[in-house]
């Protein structure tokens, strides 16, 4: 990891990666917060009911955000796993660590809200079709990961194997949906859902895409925490990690990290000079 | 290069057959699991005959994931993995012959008495052709998603039901494939295509699991 | 577009799936941020502890 000429390597260093979050999340929870309040306003006080399944659509509003969170997080788990795989960068493992549960979380919760929306439109809380019973598979895809990494003594090992784990899983995502996909075809039974309805008005697109927003910039905040957390642990017996918890990590002490030369454990008597 | 994969496909045959007790014991399990259908919904030919294809298959899954949970775990105590890793044929090709070693003589005893579940279900003529080929076409692959599973939780805390949450989500594909074929047979529809899918997802696990296979056990080795 | 609080509480009839599933979603960030605050107090709480007394934290371990 020497490429100290090419910014993106830099921050397979935690101590840089560390510094990097320490001033990014302090923007993205505002950020993301005006976008939900933006996007919720829109939803609940601008977008007009829709004619057929009156106010209960609004739950769109919640439940695409986190269907689409769901997924996109499950491939950059993957991502980070074959990264991790390939070239060993602890950060990548760190980093798929600590989009699992946030990944899980969102999966979940696009279940929960579809069912809820499901109910009153469909009738039914859950249906056996191909888009419900796959976003249960991703959600086991996920606790399987996490389950893997957890059930490991050894750290490196249990992350290289729940990697491993991560990426066989994303080859399998979509022969596992379209196979359901052909199965519930098939099967013909409830053809309740139409998802290609009429077009969407511009202010329910607006509030939608404010909440997607929203969503995103969420999670972006809570993973860089998350693997903050977990990279301050793993690295708890070095000087930057320490400095950094005390809250003043000096450029010197990032650098001297970035390229290794910290020694394990070296007294800390000369911090507090930020 | 050929002839030690072909001895270790031999040794590894003859230590599970001559312990005949493995093998009975899974074909005991698929027979009881398939049992527990009928006392479980009653007695009534017309419903068990509807849930006949995924009876059978759902046994035949979990049969094929009890059975791999030990697929590894004797070489890899007593040392001999090390050594098929440390020899001069690619791991994968050496993951390859235990796993055909481990069907040929747990998997496929499950195959051929599968015709016989069947009918105990209510399955007729054509329909138990086809359970028992989706069943030869399905289960080798089920056996390949199994040995990834049980060489990822080798030395790992909870093997068994945490292989069960990692492995179970991926025999998805499978199993709908398998039943579905059974299921086109029973309503006079062309089951070919079911098949046909079922034959290319063992193409494609064929060449590819085996590599997996051999990173997860390199991973569990270093 | 509401006629007042309990109007917009309503929501038409579908109250109870609506703040159901926005309830849902709110209580799982609420959670999630706080479980990770959690964490990262906890994280650095241990590290000042341990840069105050190095010999002992080499000892215990992690």
């Amino acid at each position: 990891m020497t490429g100290r000429s090419i910014p993106w390597l830099k921050f397979t260093a935690p101590a840089n990666f560390y510094t990097l979050a320490q001033r990014l999340v302090p923007w993205l929870w505002p950020a993301a917060a005006l976008c939900a309040v933006a996007g919720l306003y829109m939803g609940f006080f601008v977008a007009p009911p829709d004619h057929q399944q009156g106010d209960a659509y609004r739950i769109l509003f919640i439940h695409v955000p986190t269907a689409w969170m769901g997924m996109l997080l499950y491939l950059l788990l993957a991502a980070y796993g074959a990264i991790f795989l390939v070239w060993r960068i602890k950060m990548a493992d760190i980093m798929a660590r600590a989009i699992a549960p946030t990944g899980a979380l969102m999966t979940f919760l696009s279940l929960w809200t579809g069912a809820l929306w499901g109910a009153p439109t469909w009738g039914t809380f859950w249906v056996w079709d191909a888009r419900l019973t796959s976003t249960l598979i991703l959600l086991f895809l996920f606790l399987g990961y996490m389950a893997l990494h957890a059930a490991s003594d050894d750290r490196e090992k249990g992350g290289r194997a729940a990697s491993l784990l991560a990426i066989i899983g994303a080859v399998n995502v979509p022969i596992i949906y379209f196979s359901v996909e052909w199965w519930y075809n098939l099967h013909q039974g409830v053809s309740v859902m139409r998802s290609d309805g009429p077009s969407m008005a511009d202010s329910m697109l607006a509030a939608l895409l404010l909440m997607i927003a929203a969503f995103w910039i969420y999670a972006g905040a809570i993973v860089l925490r998350r693997a903050q957390a977990e990279a301050l642990s793993r690295e708890a017996r070095t000087e930057w990690a320490q400095a950094a918890a005390a809250g003043r990590l000096t450029r010197e002490q990032r650098e001297r990290a970035a390229v290794g030369i910290e020694g394990n454990r070296p007294p800390l008597e000369s911090g507090g000079q930020t | 290069m050929v002839r030690p994969l072909w001895t270790l496909l031999q040794r590894d045959i003859s230590l599970i057959v001559t312990r005949r007790q493995d093998v009975l014991t899974v074909v005991a399990f698929f027979v009881i699991v398939i049992t527990l259908f009928p006392l479980a919904i009653g007695p009534e030919p017309e419903k068990l005959r509807t849930i006949a294809p995924g009876a059978v298959w759902v046994a035949a899954a979990l049969a094929s994931l009890i059975s791999l949970d030990r697929l590894f775990a004797d070489d890899w105590r007593d040392g001999t993995l090390e050594q098929l890793a440390l020899a001069p044929q690619p791991l994968a090709l050496t993951a390859l012959a235990k796993v055909l070693a481990h069907w040929l003589s747990l998997g496929l005893p499950l195959v051929i008495l599968s015709p016989a579940l069947g009918y105990a279900l209510g399955l007729q003529g054509i329909e138990l052709a086809v359970l028992a080929g989706s069943l030869l076409l399905g289960t080798p692959v089920l056996s390949l998603l199994g040995a990834v599973g049980a060489a990822m939780t080798l030395g790992v805390r909870g093997g068994g039901a945490l292989m069960a949450l990692l492995i179970l989500p991926l025999y998805v594909p499978v199993l709908i494939l398998g039943a579905g074929a059974v299921n086109e047979a029973m309503f006079a529809a062309p089951y070919q295509a079911h098949l046909s899918l079922l034959g290319a997802l063992l193409a494609v696990a064929l060449p590819l699991l085996p590599l997996a296979i051999a990173g997860a056990l390199r991973i569990t080795l270093d | 577009m509401w006629d007042g609080i309990g109007d917009f509480l309503a929501m038409g009839g579908y109250a109870l799936y609506v703040w159901g599933a926005f309830g849902m979603v709110a209580l799982g960030l609420l959670l999630e941020g706080i479980l990770v605050a959690r964490r990262r107090r906890q994280v650095r709480a241990r590290l000042q502890r341990q840069s105050r007394r190095p010999a002992a934290a080499r000892n215990q371990g992690e």
